[in-house]
Order: C-alpha cells, then structure tokens, then sequence
C-alpha cells in the first residue's frame, strides 16, 4: 500500500474552477489526500447521473457533499466504495483512487474496498440479530477470531460509537427494538468494527429526530480523529456545523449532477464563488 | 347550493330506488354462491367428523395392522410410514428450493431465471400421477418399490412450492439489509446466508408447512413408488406404509369396519391439514405484527 501523500494534481486535466479550488485547498493546508476523484463520471445505460467531477477527499477530515435532491450526491458517495456496482445498469468513467491505487481496477477486489471504506446508510439497518451479533458481523467475515477478542472488539466498537452505555446490559437484545437514533448509531458501530479508513454516511440523519442527529454529529467529530469521513447531507446546517470540507452538486439542464463548488465550509458558507452556491446556501432554493 | 339540494334528492329517488333494488339481489346474489363455494367444505368437513370420529381412539393411532378378525388393529404403521416420507422428502426440497429462491431472486431476469420461475409453474400444475410414473420409470423399474422412491415423488411435488414461497418471502427483505451486509465487505453467498435467510426464516418455514400440508393427503405417486405395507417399517429401500394409501384400501374393503376405519383416516389427514395451515396462518401473523 502507498502512504498518502499530498494530492496529486489530475493528469491531462483542464482546470474546472473546481478543480483548481481543490489544488488551491490543498496546498494552502498541506493536507493529505485519502481518496480522489478524478473526472468521475457515473453513468445508468445511457443516461448520465453524475458527470466529471474531480474531488479530493482529505485524511482526518469531515467532507460533506451538499446540493438539492437528484444531483447524484447518493450516487457519488457509492462510487467510493463500489456500491454502484449492485446495479447492474450502473457504469463508471474516470478514476478513483485510495491511497494512490485505482480501486475500479482490474485486480481489485471489492470486497476489500468495502471493508476500507465502510458506509452508513440513511435508514438505520440493523439487521434483524442480537446488538452483539450486528456488530461482531463484520469481524467474523474476516477470520476466526477469539471469544474474549470479539467480546472486546464489540465493546470497543460500541463505545466508539457512544452507544455501549445504552446497550450493555441487554447486548443480546434485538437491534431492531433499539429507537431510531440509537440503530443508527449501532449501524456506526457496525461498521467500525471492520476498523474501516473511511466511513461514507449517506444522510445518516434524515430518518433522526433533532437530538439523535445532534448525538450522531457529535459522534461524528470524534470519530474524525481515527477516520476519514465523508457526509452526503441536503441539510445544509448541518454540512456546516460538521464538516470540514464542502463539496457543492447541482444538476444540470441535461439531468446529469456536476460539482460546481469545492472548499473548505467556512468559506463556502460565507464567500461562497458561484452564485448558484450562494443561493443554494442561504436558502433561497433547494 | 342549499335550495337546490332538496329539488335534487327528491328527482333522483326513483333512480335510487331502483339502484338500491338490483344493488340488495347482487348481493344476495353473490353471497349465495359464496355459502354454495363453501358449502363442499363445509359439508366434507361435517361428513369427516361424523363418520370418522367413531373408530377413532387411541388404540387406533397406536396399534398397527390386525385382521378385521383381531379387531382391525390401528395406523401406527400408517403414521410412521407417513412421517417418513414427509420428512425424507422435505429433506430432499427444502436445500434445492431455498438455493434455487435464492438464485431467482437475485438474478430474476437471467434466462435461467426466468426459465426456473416458468418451470416451477409448470411443475406446481403437474398431475402428481405423471410425477408418480415418473419417479416409477427412473427408480422403481430399477430398485423396486420403496420409501425412497415415494419420498422422491413428494419432493417434487413441494419443490415448486418451497421454491416460490421461499422467493416472495426473500423478495420481502428490505433491500436496505442487503446492502448493509455487502457494505460491510461480506461477499454475497454469506449476505444470503446470515442476513437474508435469518430474515425470511417465518416464511420460508409457512412455505414448508404449506408443502407439506400439499403432499399429506396425496395419494396417486405414491402408489407405485411406496406401494404401501401391512407391515411397520423404517426401512428405506422397502415398501412403506401411508395415511393417504392405507385410506384409500380401505374404503373400497367390503368390511364395515375397515369402512369406519378409512373415515377415521380422513378425519386424521384433514386435520393434518387444517392445522398446518393454521399454523402457516398464524406465524404469517405474527410476523407481520413483528414487521411493524
């Protein structure tokens, strides 16, 4: 495996504005790039739902990807760890990388991939087994391991992601009776346990009332010290109270999503460069 | 508006009244054939119980074969053969019916998809005499006659059963699970396994009880593949005693009591029946509750 290093700059690239806002990011924080995407395009038959968007996504860092609904934001965030590849119509056009490697080449296995880069989905989905066995799935597949290891590996998950306080008297309850926030922060437990170096969230708090979304935010900003984690969110409060980075899609005339606006939130939020930014971020549509 | 109403209520009675009057005979109409659909039922299930209650006792359900001469004895034999059967051929169906759901649902519009959906129609419908001559050609012709043989029979005649149960209950999963699984790095094979099969186990088990409850009274297959025996056995390469065989030699018997005993015999399958269905019933109930 490459270390991370600093982004590279996309070869054979005509500079987007957005492209050069991410060169321009990058080297003013020196900042290490985890995954990249490089004129990523996702295409349905022939209908194209996300098209050529360069985008780095920075180690230790919270990105969000904002825009209205159907800007191929979801979309996006599944082509990081090939879970576009479910849909058999489902094609994909440029390039994205993790620690430098191509993880739509050839050789790669995506089974791999998607234990690199864990995901939380919008609905909460725990499957339908024990607290401990919803979280101990995921080190099972992967090897035989101990009692007292997986034991300490179902704690550890679940205190990473502030539920084991709730949960540890009754581990070997269903997680489908724990509340809606509560699942949704099992499924983070779930996922972590694969010990992941990304965690993609899916608007992970659209199902949430206000205090569990508050719960999982918080949440968020702990976890950011171990992962690399990257929001689609249409809340836009919520991109700004969390991450570090926003990525800005908007849809085109012809359907398909582009990324108009890279940088960092608080910028992006305050100065923002394309009027449709603007706009979109002080609400006056979307 | 408020002075037109009444004019308008009073002009249109005529057309109600006769719109009330063809509206109360279609009812009559329709719930008359509906008590004359379930009249057989209900008849069968009345005669069942009259007639059949008589011989029945405990002795009956335990004895095996006597002589009419010795008191006609009873159908453990019957019983036995009849658990046999039924449980070698769901041991036969239900792995080939739940990996052949599997394979349809994931993969529903494939040519071997679509070709397995058309075929267990196809095979649902099948007489379960031509299964029975079937099995008879490949196997008896061969082995002889044997619990083997007519458990085959049964278990084609629950595949197609097994196998579109289990596939609209997997359908049933939220897709939301799947992708959970697969998300976490789990190849498909163990996301069909640990997630999707736990998940849809209520209705996969209503399937079986369902398939059983199809195969319990059939009679035809097993005629010449089971042939049927006086005697009790748990041998599988030799001929086996059935519910639905020893029935139907009854009641064609000249005696009176065998007679009674073959009503006896009807009472025992239809209730069978009834309660696996039932049963089915109830854990599609009680699931559905757990679902929401």
């Amino acid at each position: 495996m490459l270390p991370s290093t600093s982004m590279r700059l996309p070869t054979g690239l005509a500079l987007t504005s957005a492209v050069s806002d991410s060169v321009a990011v990058t080297a003013e924080h020196n900042l290490n790039t985890k995954m990249m995407l490089d004129r990523v395009s996702v295409l349905y038959n022939t209908f194209t739902a996300v098209a050529d968007v360069n985008l780095p996504i920075y180690t230790n860092k919270i990105s969000a990807i904002i825009g209205p609904s159907g800007c191929g934001k979801s979309t996006l965030l599944r082509a990081l760890n090939r879970m576009n590849d479910l849909v058999p119509a489902a094609r994909l056009k440029g390039a994205v990388s993790l620690d430098g490697e191509d993880i739509y080449a050839a050789n790669v296995d995506v089974v791999e991939i998607r234990r690199r880069v864990g995901m939380v989905f919008q609905r909460p989905n725990p499957f339908p087994k024990s607290i401990y066995d919803n979280v101990a799935y995921g080190p099972r597949l992967y090897g035989d391991l101990k009692k007292a290891d997986l034991d300490e590996m179902v704690e550890r998950s679940l205190k990473r992601a502030a539920l084991w306080s709730e949960v540890k008297d009754k581990l070997k309850q269903s997680g489908m009776a724990l509340s809606g926030g509560q699942q949704q922060r099992l499924c983070i437990a779930r996922a972590i346990a694969v010990e992941p170096e990304v965690i993609l969230m899916d608007e992970p708090c659209s199902a949430l009332d206000p205090v569990a979304t508050l719960k999982i935010e918080e949440l968020m900003q702990e976890l950011k010290a171990d992962y690399t984690i990257v929001i689609v969110t249409h809340n836009m409060q919520q991109a700004a109270r969390v991450s570090d980075y926003t990525a800005m899609m908007m849809m085109r005339p012809d359907r398909a999503g582009e990324m108009i606006e890279f940088d960092v939130t608080t910028k992006m939020f305050t100065r923002p460069k394309d009027k449709r930014t603007e706009d979109y971020v002080t609400g006056r549509f979307g | 508006m408020n002075t037109l109403q009444p004019r308008h209520l009073k002009r249109s009675t005529t057309h109600e009244q006769g719109r009330r009057v063809v509206n109360v005979v279609m009812l009559g109409l329709t719930g008359l054939m509906t008590l004359i659909a379930l009249a057989p039922l209900a008849w069968i299930l009345i005669e069942v119980l009259r007639r059949g209650s008589g011989a029945l006792s405990v002795s009956f359900l335990t004895d095996t074969f006597k002589p009419t001469s010795l008191g006609g004895g009873g159908i453990w034999h019957a019983l036995v053969g009849t658990g046999i059967l039924i449980g070698l051929a769901a041991v036969f169906s239900v792995p080939v019916g739940i990996l052949t759901a599997f394979y349809v649902s994931q993969h529903p519009n494939t040519t071997l998809g679509l070709a397995v959906r058309f075929g267990t129609d196809v095979l649902s419908g099948l007489p379960s005499i031509v299964v029975g001559l079937f099995v008879y050609t490949l196997v008896v012709r061969g082995q002889g006659y044997s619990a083997l043989a007519g458990s085959l029979a049964l278990a084609i005649l629950m595949l197609p059963i097994v196998v579109r149960t289990t596939e609209e209950m997997l359908k049933l999963v939220p897709k939301s699970l799947r992708e959970g699984s697969l998300a976490l790095g789990a190849p498909e094979w163990k996301t069909s396994f640990s997630v999707l099969l736990p998940a849809a186990m209520t209705g996969v088990l209503t399937g079986l009880m369902l398939a059983v409850a199809r195969v319990a009274g059939e009679t035809a297959p097993l005629l010449f593949t089971a042939l049927g025996s006086n005697n009790l056995s748990t041998a599988l390469d030799k001929p086996i005693a059935s519910l639905p065989l020893v029935l139907f030699k009854y009641a064609v018997d000249p005696s009176k009591v065998r007679n009674a005993q073959a009503w006896a015999i009807a009472l025992i399958i239809v209730t069978l029946v009834l309660a696996l269905n039932i049963g089915a019933r109830l854990i599609t109930l009680w699931r559905s509750k757990m679902l929401q």
